[in-house]
């Protein structure tokens, strides 16, 4: 047997699980993207029509897909760097050896990640609320009026990209330390010899040193965020005046609210091209950087 | 060791071998009826089962209690599976739909064998709802309609006497109470996120809904503009917060305070109000009719339904259920149970409903009851105009644009409606 036979064997179970479970499905769904499915195609088949590109035409004129679109773009791009950020920050601090009560503060800030985000929004609910919310009540004391945090168009996105950074950034904070820690230690101790000072240290050794774990961090991260749903779904329901609705949100209610199912699909595909896109250039950026 | 482990496994294996007998010797030849019923009623409607199968010994029912929030969804996967029940309440707008799927039948048969099945005795615009094309596929199980609840005491010291009967007389009462409270609390609370207050206002008027058969939207319609025109002029004029229930959190708490001396809701909320609101308070609310143009108009019939589904191998016993459930004796103790309108009127004359003052007004507003348009597409329809409305309350859209841009986005999603009515024109007319 030729060696590569032998590796297309070990390897077949998982490429015959992946085929059914997930190329399978892509396949149906691309296929479902080009038809009209909906309630009347489910009572009867021959109802369904082969409507080819119509659905994307459709959604490309649709201003809520474009609406939505925007409102997922705007939380990725303010979502994302500070998400990353305040991972590293958090993990920078736990990593400081000036750093007291360590592990408390390592459970406290990875807390957030492992609640439930129904129960949590809920409370979040209550904390921005416009009369009796605590952060209003604070504000209050500096001077700034009541912020109708939920309601107000212009504040409910920054709301929930508040939410989702801080429910999120505890599980970036620990990579970031697991790759703080594999930095050897006299790297820092020959920068110290030659003079440079804190800042010198982070920006020339330890940022280079965390390239890849940035890029992975930031992929990740990246992914996750365009995949938009349960803080809008649970804060918001989208609202107000739909400035929290993300293009899941869109297609959630377009394939399981309308039972358009050929709609929704042509929705997930349109997102798919774009975190395929927006993912192979932060790959290409860091090639060009010599990061991986 | 080993005895006690081999005792034990026979011990065990008596006991299997002893419940699968006993269980055998249990299991009884009754027909078993499949029902699935959704929320709190859902858990409530089991006390009333054994009463049920006392009266027809030869029948056992299965109750499957399902949240409200996923009912739809499990329904219609449901019918893609093919494992749907042999009986379900299903809220009154699923039902155009589930005709169209042909998961349920025409009930007529039934009905007439049914000896006194007094179909006159339901509100007629209740029992149009599981009409249709001349045939019911549906009985009504409960009721709702929206109507106002007031503060009886701010309505009296911002000097109004009588409650409003027309708009004109509405405008004046709000522009009172705003008056009388200040800028701080509102008239009206018509929440954002409910297209009921805005439909309410809609359905008051003589021009349908949807036009031509329920091929294109009639939002263009001068009806349905001034109702808009009402809408949008109450949130012009500060009468109403622009809100949805999620910021108000605690509505209940909220028409305490006065924030609000109005408020568009349903039935349930008369029980949520009498446990919410401090004794001392419980004279100060009150329920009326909503008022209409020019008087109380037509109002809003949601709720539930019954339907026997088509696949459904027992139907006879899945009628018979349906046939105990709504008779008036068990509607009253219903709604002794639950607080939910019965859609008949003898309950309505029990003591338990004649002495309910909150209640007067739903079952005055019942009689003028009728159904929403019977397209499958209604649900999306309706939440299009709850957007379009929020855009109105929020002085983005005035009101002609609105009604085209509703009218638009109808025709749109109506679109395979037409195409399968033009179809089936088609195909009648080859035949």
């Amino acid at each position: 047997m030729k060696p590569s036979t032998a590796g297309w064997l070990f390897a077949a179970p998982a490429l015959t699980v992946i085929s059914l479970f997930f190329g399978l499905p892509v396949i149906a769904a691309l296929a479902l993207s080009l038809t009209d499915f909906d309630i009347y195609a489910l009572a009867d088949l021959g109802n369904l029509r082969f409507v080819g590109l119509y659905n994307y035409i459709g959604l490309l004129q649709n201003p809520l897909f474009w609406k939505s679109l925007g409102n997922t773009l705007y939380f990725v791009i303010v979502g994302v760097p500070l998400s990353v950020a305040m991972s590293l920050g958090a993990a920078l601090l736990l990593h400081s050896r000036l750093g007291k009560l360590k592990p408390f503060f390592r459970t406290a800030y990875f807390a957030p990640v492992v609640t439930t985000v129904v129960a949590v929004a809920v409370i979040w609910r209550y904390l921005f609320h416009t009369k009796y919310g605590l952060v209003n009540w604070l504000l209050s004391f500096v001077g700034i009026d009541a912020i109708d945090w939920l309601g107000d168009p212009t504040w409910a996105m920054p709301t929930i990209i508040l939410f989702a950074v801080w429910k999120n950034f505890g599980y970036n904070m620990i990579i970031f330390l697991a790759g703080l820690q594999s930095i050897p230690e006299d790297l820092y101790e020959a920068a110290r010899i030659d003079g440079a000072g804190t800042w010198k240290q982070f920006r020339h050794i330890t940022l280079p040193m965390l390239g890849p774990v940035l890029l992975l961090v930031g992929i990740l991260t990246m992914a996750g965020y365009f995949q938009l749903f349960a803080e809008p779904y649970v804060m918001t329901q989208g609202g107000p005046l739909e400035s929290t609705k993300s293009v899941l949100y869109l297609m959630y209610e377009e394939g399981f609210k309308w039972w358009n199912l050929g709609n929704a699909s042509a929705v997930a595909f349109l997102l798919f091209i774009l975190m395929v896109a927006t993912t192979s250039g932060l790959l290409w950026f860091a090639r060009r950087k010599g990061i991986e | 060791m080993m005895r006690r482990s081999d005792f034990l496994f026979v011990v065990m294996l008596c006991i299997t071998l002893l419940s699968t007998v006993s269980c055998t010797r249990k299991q009884d030849n009754r027909e078993v009826v499949k029902f699935w019923a959704m929320g709190y009623e859902g858990e409530v409607v089991a006390q009333l089962l054994p009463e049920f199968e006392r009266q027809n010994p030869g029948i056992k029912v299965e109750l499957q209690q399902l949240p409200w929030l996923s009912a739809h969804e499990k329904l219609l996967t449901a019918f893609a599976g093919d494992s749907l029940p042999d009986v379900s309440p299903i809220g009154n707008t699923w039902i155009p739909e589930f005709i169209a799927l042909g998961a349920i039948e025409p009930l007529d048969e039934e009905i007439a064998a049914s000896q006194g099945f007094d179909v006159a005795d339901f509100f007629p615009g209740v029992w149009d709802s599981g009409v249709v094309e001349g045939r019911a596929y549906a009985v009504p199980w409960y009721v709702e309609t929206r109507l106002p609840f007031y503060r009886t005491d701010i309505l009296r010291e911002s000097g109004i006497a009588a409650t409003p009967k027309s708009w004109d007389e509405w405008r004046t009462a709000m522009a009172a109470i705003k008056q009388h409270v200040g800028p701080e609390r509102y008239a009206i609370l018509l929440p954002l996120n409910e297209f009921e207050p805005l439909l309410s206002l809609a359905i008051q008027q003589p021009e349908p809904l949807l036009r031509d058969g329920g091929r294109y939207g009639n939002f263009r319609s001068a009806g349905f503009k001034q109702s808009l025109g009402f809408y949008k002029e109450m949130f012009e004029k500060k009468w109403a917060p622009v809100v949805t229930n999620n910021q108000i959190s605690n509505v209940w708490d909220e028409f305490g305070k006065g924030f609000f001396s109005f408020y568009i809701s349903g039935p349930w909320n008369i029980a949520k109000f009498k446990e919410r609101l401090p004794p001392e308070q419980q004279d100060d609310w009150m329920t009326m009719p909503l008022p209409g143009p020019e008087g109380p108009g037509a109002s809003l019939a949601n709720g539930t339904s019954f339907v026997v589904f088509r696949n459904s191998p027992r139907k006879v016993a899945a009628w018979k259920l349906i046939e105990y459930l709504s008779t008036p004796e068990t509607q009253a103790k219903f709604h002794a149970l639950t607080g939910d309108l019965p859609p008949r009127r003898s309950p309505w004359r029990t003591p338990a409903l004649a002495n309910d003052a909150h209640a007067k007004a739903f079952g005055e507003q019942l009689e003028r009851a009728v159904p929403t348009p019977k397209v499958p597409e209604w649900e999306r329809i309706a939440t299009e105009m709850r957007l379009i409305g929020e855009e109105v309350a929020n002085g983005r859209m005035d009101v002609d644009e609105a009604a085209t841009e509703l009218d638009r986005r109808t025709d749109k999603i109506l679109e395979k409606r037409r195409w399968m009515l033009d179809e089936a024109e088609r195909t009648a007319a080859a035949s």
